[in-house]
């Protein structure tokens, strides 16, 4: 029986449109400069970036609205139970946010200095953030790959949307088709689950769980639940379904693959909350060993593979399969007391700190990497960051609190979010993970340690100062200044932060 | 009553004048200098001060501070000092002004004090946080400054060195932040209340397993290991010490190292009483094997600089040995001894950093007859390094004495060995003074010059502080002493150990006769 139809008569579902609107005002944003960009001659310098920012912003304002009104009204159900209004999305839906906010004021200098200004990639940010928006705060397998696939293929064309580089295309062509691959069994998983637990609705899946599943159709589940986790897997690039994530954020440009790692990995992790926890917690003794051993290999695999790259872009992939790790680490947290509520879940909320902590952090890095790579991107090696310390010091100094962030020193948000993961892993006594973890995180250390060895101590090299020299235009330092800021606000005091986290 | 929160300023006043030195134009470079050495100044002012105010028969945590911080997790801002820390806290805010002051570290003056004043904040603040959340912040913080500080103005090697100590240091961290929370999530369990990461409160009022209790002190004791450096975790410090420009080896065998021996007091024995004394063993053994190991690789050594690191690696093994003893007379011996070997290896360290800025060489090879050419130089560094063998009358005979006298009664087996590790001391600093100072100099070393007014200046308060605190310890240890007793009755309360003896007070009372150890 489908959601939204009832059985005898064509009845639309009521919809709540406030509760949907930064959904909505993410839409319009993207219809409105897609038709209006093509009605008007070129806007003036930072017209499209800063249209981008606004839509953003005003999607944000109305995710702290909703919040509030949940304050007050308690989570919800939207269009026919097909859409959660709870606080886990309404996060989740705010980092989309401020990760489109970030990116826009990254790729504004970047695509002029390319030569490709132009609105596309705008418009695919908006709709890329509401495809997230969709699939975290899904409550139906079907509308979360709905999201999902609005995402990805927003972010296929992303990366590939360098018309005059050739790792560019090879990276977009490279993610979709591996992309469409997992998303392959990811639809199968759903498949499966619905035959085996005859509803593809969470919480009838919940509800049916005594009723429906007899021992013979339990296999499907299982087998459903297991390709569910390979595509999940696959989106938030975790080891051994990370292949596709070096070559893509090397290949892709630089904004496009900030907004991969801060605003893609943001939702993939959102809709695996969902899917694990809200739609199946009466299995997750059975997937929470695989989880743990994904957590492990990820952690280690990704940390082990930073270290010897030499292309920084390709590092900080390495290193955001290493996060995705530590944020598997709370999934594993999550999935041991995880009921179908997603409130009063340490590991939940470890998560989501993470999640909001690690897409600034990042957005800020590969902003530095934007003004550093130059024109083409060309010089995103080790080498290109030499002497950046004498040259522009703020810039390196700015870098430098970034990095120690990734590395999880203290007084940085990155140190506050891998405390609370690992509390949450220590605290439903997961030891053995949470001890990986940490030796995983130093093993990343080295690679953050060599990015800042090359800024402040490698000594110059002929043909040092025959490079462009780097640029660092308003509001891309703007972008990165915001990033700095929250990394040292939330590492002094985090309190606040950590009080309303869901 | 809200007190004037002078530890608190400790940390804050050194982390300020980093920043400030950090915003100051380059193009003013003698008012970064000025600003710097006033900002250490007026830390190891304070310092001196807490140290005055101190009062000596309170065994208690002095000049408390505490705030909340990060409400949610139940972590506060939370200071204190007692006996055990209040030397180290004197000794940091003595070394920083003297090294920023007489150490010149040849270029980028500008962000070297920057960092160093950041270390000075970090290292501070490791001793006084009675908050285990806030100490690792200390503990892991100072890591970045040192790092830089070596990685930017050591020698040859110093990228290599620098990142060593790192990763090394930041494994060991892996296991204490582990550890740490461990702690509180299990502290919170027992007693059914609100998470704490409160060092006494933890310490006083939670209960834990036998054997959960010993994995959350290996935890936390790995950490301190490697920052001590305990035998097999020692090798990133030979490295670091030989590559990191004087000053940093200054600061790191002179505070940095202690946070190690402190941690393993405040963090391993105060904290898990019972595993601590489980573990004695290990620790004893582990102690010894590193006062042997670092005699004869010191021996070994060809560079000057090298053979006072691994010196380093032995004297730290009795300040070990002395903790795990156990005893009043072996702990107080370990507390004066941290400030006893970061007194004379300082100054070793900066003595042969002048050397080397000199000849622009370390090889004890290439020195030779330096006696001849500078006289005072060379008693100079007899008095320091006659200090760091032990030999009575300076400091490193009273701590060393009090901690193999102190061990015999509990550890008899493990002193009798660790006791030719003070021959060996011995022979290896002789030894390396005799290739280095003595006979005819040729034609390299005929030019060496003679000790400058101000490297003097420099090294008179080390000397004077060695010499003074040699004769006269009493005013130490009568403030060390009551701080130990007090950690031994909890230790005695929580676990089954017993001092042997009734322990006889070290510092006899008023009025009595002046301790023996002193004169030797």
């Amino acid at each position: 029986m489908g959601a939204l139809f009832a059985a005898d008569t064509l009845q639309g579902p009521k919809v709540a449109w406030f509760s949907l609107s930064p959904m909505l005002v993410l839409l319009a944003g993207a219809l409105v400069l897609l038709l209006a960009a093509s009605l008007t001659p070129a806007w003036p310098k930072r017209g499209y970036a800063l249209f981008t920012a606004a839509v953003a912003l005003a999607a944000g304002v109305m995710e702290v609205l909703l919040w509030y009104r949940i304050d007050h009204e308690g989570p919800a159900t939207l269009v026919g139970d097909a859409i959660h209004l709870d606080k886990v999305g309404v996060w989740i839906g705010i980092t989309l946010c401020v990760a489109v906010l970030m990116t826009a004021l990254v790729t504004d200098e970047y695509l002029r200095r390319e030569g490709l200004d132009g609105p596309e990639l705008y418009v695919l940010y908006m709709l890329a953030a509401l495809g997230g928006m969709v699939m975290s705060s899904a409550n139906d397998l079907i509308v979360l790959f709905l999201g999902l696939e609005i995402l990805s293929l927003a972010l296929y064309v992303m990366a590939a949307s360098h018309r005059k580089r050739i790792e560019s295309q090879e990276s977009g062509i490279k993610y979709f088709v591996l992309g469409g691959f997992s998303s392959a069994f990811f639809l199968y998983g759903v498949a499966l689950v619905y035959g085996g637990s005859g509803s593809t609705n969470f919480t009838k899946i919940v509800a049916g769980f005594d009723a429906n599943i007899d021992p013979s159709n339990e296999a499907l589940v299982l087998a459903g639940i297991a390709l569910l986790l390979v595509g999940l897997s696959f989106k938030v690039a975790a080891v051994p379904f990370h292949f596709w994530t070096p070559d893509v954020y090397q290949g892709a440009p630089t904004p496009v693959t900030a907004f991969m790692a801060s605003a893609g990995k943001a939702a993939a992790f959102g809709a695996m909350l969902r899917v694990l926890l809200q739609a199946l917690p009466q299995w997750r003794d059975d997937y929470r060993p695989a989880v743990w051993f994904i957590a492990v290999v990820t952690l280690v695999g990704g940390s082990v593979m930073a270290v010897v790259q030499t292309n920084v872009k390709r590092m900080l992939a390495f290193s955001s399969i290493s996060h995705a790790g530590f944020i598997l680490v709370g999934v594993e947290a999550a999935a041991h007391v995880g009921g179908p509520s997603l409130d009063d879940n340490t590991g939940v909320s470890s998560v989501l700190l993470y999640l909001l902590v690690y897409a600034v952090l990042v957005m800020g890095t590969f902003g530095v990497i934007t003004a550093v790579g130059r024109t083409g991107d060309a010089d995103t090696g080790l080498s290109g960051f030499r002497g950046l310390g004498k040259q522009k010091p703020a810039l390196a100094l700015g870098m430098t609190v970034l990095l120690l962030a990734q590395a999880g020193v203290p007084l940085t948000s990155g140190f506050v979010a891998k405390f609370a993961v690992i509390g949450a892993a220590v605290e439903v006594h997961s030891y053995a993970i949470a001890l990986i973890a940490m030796v995983s995180a130093v093993i990343a250390a080295y690679l953050y340690l060599r990015i800042m060895i090359s800024m402040w101590i490698a000594e110059p090299e002929a043909g040092d100062d025959a490079r462009e020299p780097v640029r660092v235009p308003l509001l891309l330092g703007i972008a990165i200044g915001l990033s700095v800021a929250f990394t040292l606000v939330i590492g002094f005091f985090p309190g606040r932060l950590i009080d309303i986290t869901p | 009553m809200i007190e004037f929160p002078i530890l608190t300023l400790l940390v804050l006043v050194p982390a300020v004048g980093s920043l400030l030195v950090a915003v100051i134009s380059k193009r003013q470079p003698d008012l970064v200098k000025v600003t710097a050495l006033l900002t250490s100044v007026l830390t190891g002012g304070m310092a001196l001060w807490v140290l005055f105010a101190f009062k000596s028969e309170n065994a208690d945590f002095q000049f408390v501070s505490q705030h909340d911080w990060i409400e949610p997790w139940g972590i506060s801002w939370h200071l204190g000092v007692d006996g055990i820390s209040l030397f180290l806290v004197v000794l940091t805010g003595v070394l920083f002004p003297l090294v920023i002051a007489g150490v010149d570290p040849h270029h980028d003056h500008k962000r070297y004090l920057s960092w160093m004043l950041l270390l000075e904040a970090g290292v501070m603040g490791s001793f006084i946080s009675l908050d285990l959340f806030l100490f690792f912040v200390f503990f892991e913080i100072v890591l970045v400054p040192m790092y830089f500080l070596i990685g930017g103005w050591g020698y040859d090697n110093r990228v290599y060195a620098a990142t060593k100590f790192f990763l090394f240091t930041m494994i060991g961290s892996a296991f204490m932040l582990v550890g740490i929370i461990a702690t509180a999530v299990l502290a919170k369990a027992g007693e059914g209340g609100a998470v704490t990461f409160d060092l006494v409160k933890i310490a006083e009022t939670a209960s834990f397993a036998e054997s959960t209790g010993r994995w959350l002190f290996f935890a936390f004791a790995v950490a301190f290991a490697v920052k001590v450096p305990l035998f097999p975790l020692h090798t990133w410090l030979p490295d670091a010490h030989t590559q990191a420009p004087t000053g940093g080896s200054v600061i790191l065998a002179g505070v940095l190292l202690k946070m190690g021996t402190y941690g393993l007091l405040r963090f391993g024995v105060y904290l898990f009483p019972e595993a601590a004394v489980w573990a004695r063993p290990l620790f004893l053994t582990l102690a010894v094997i590193g006062i042997l190991w670092g005699a004869v690789a010191a021996t070994m050594q060809t560079d000057l600089k090298r053979l006072v690191a691994y010196s380093s690696v032995a004297h730290l093994g009795f300040i070990v040995l002395g903790t795990f003893a156990l005893t009043t007379t072996a702990l107080v011996g370990s507390v004066f001894q941290n400030v006893a070997h970061g007194l004379s290896t300082g100054a070793l360290f900066l003595m042969v950093g002048m050397i080397s800025d000199r000849r622009h060489t370390r090889e004890i090879s290439k020195l030779k007859g330096l006696q001849k050419v500078a006289p005072v130089f060379a008693a100079a560094f007899t008095v320091i390094m006659l200090a760091s063998i032990g030999v009575p009358g300076l400091n490193g005979f009273v701590g060393e004495f009090m901690i193999l006298i102190g061990s015999f009664p509990t550890a008899r087996w493990w002193v009798a060995v660790a006791a030719t590790g003070v021959i060996f001391a011995a022979l290896y600093l002789l030894w390396a003074y005799q290739r280095v100072f003595h006979g005819e100099p040729d034609d390299d070393n005929n030019d060496f010059a003679e000790l400058k007014w101000k490297e003097g200046a420099l090294l008179l308060p080390f000397i004077a502080l060695i010499v003074f605190s040699g004769v006269f310890p009493k005013p130490m240890l009568s403030r060390i002493e009551p701080s130990v007793d007090k950690l031994l009755e909890h230790v005695q309360d929580h676990s089954d150990w017993e001092q042997p003896s009734p322990a006889e007070p070290v510092v006899p009372a008023e009025g009595e006769h002046e301790s023996e150890e002193g004169e030797g």
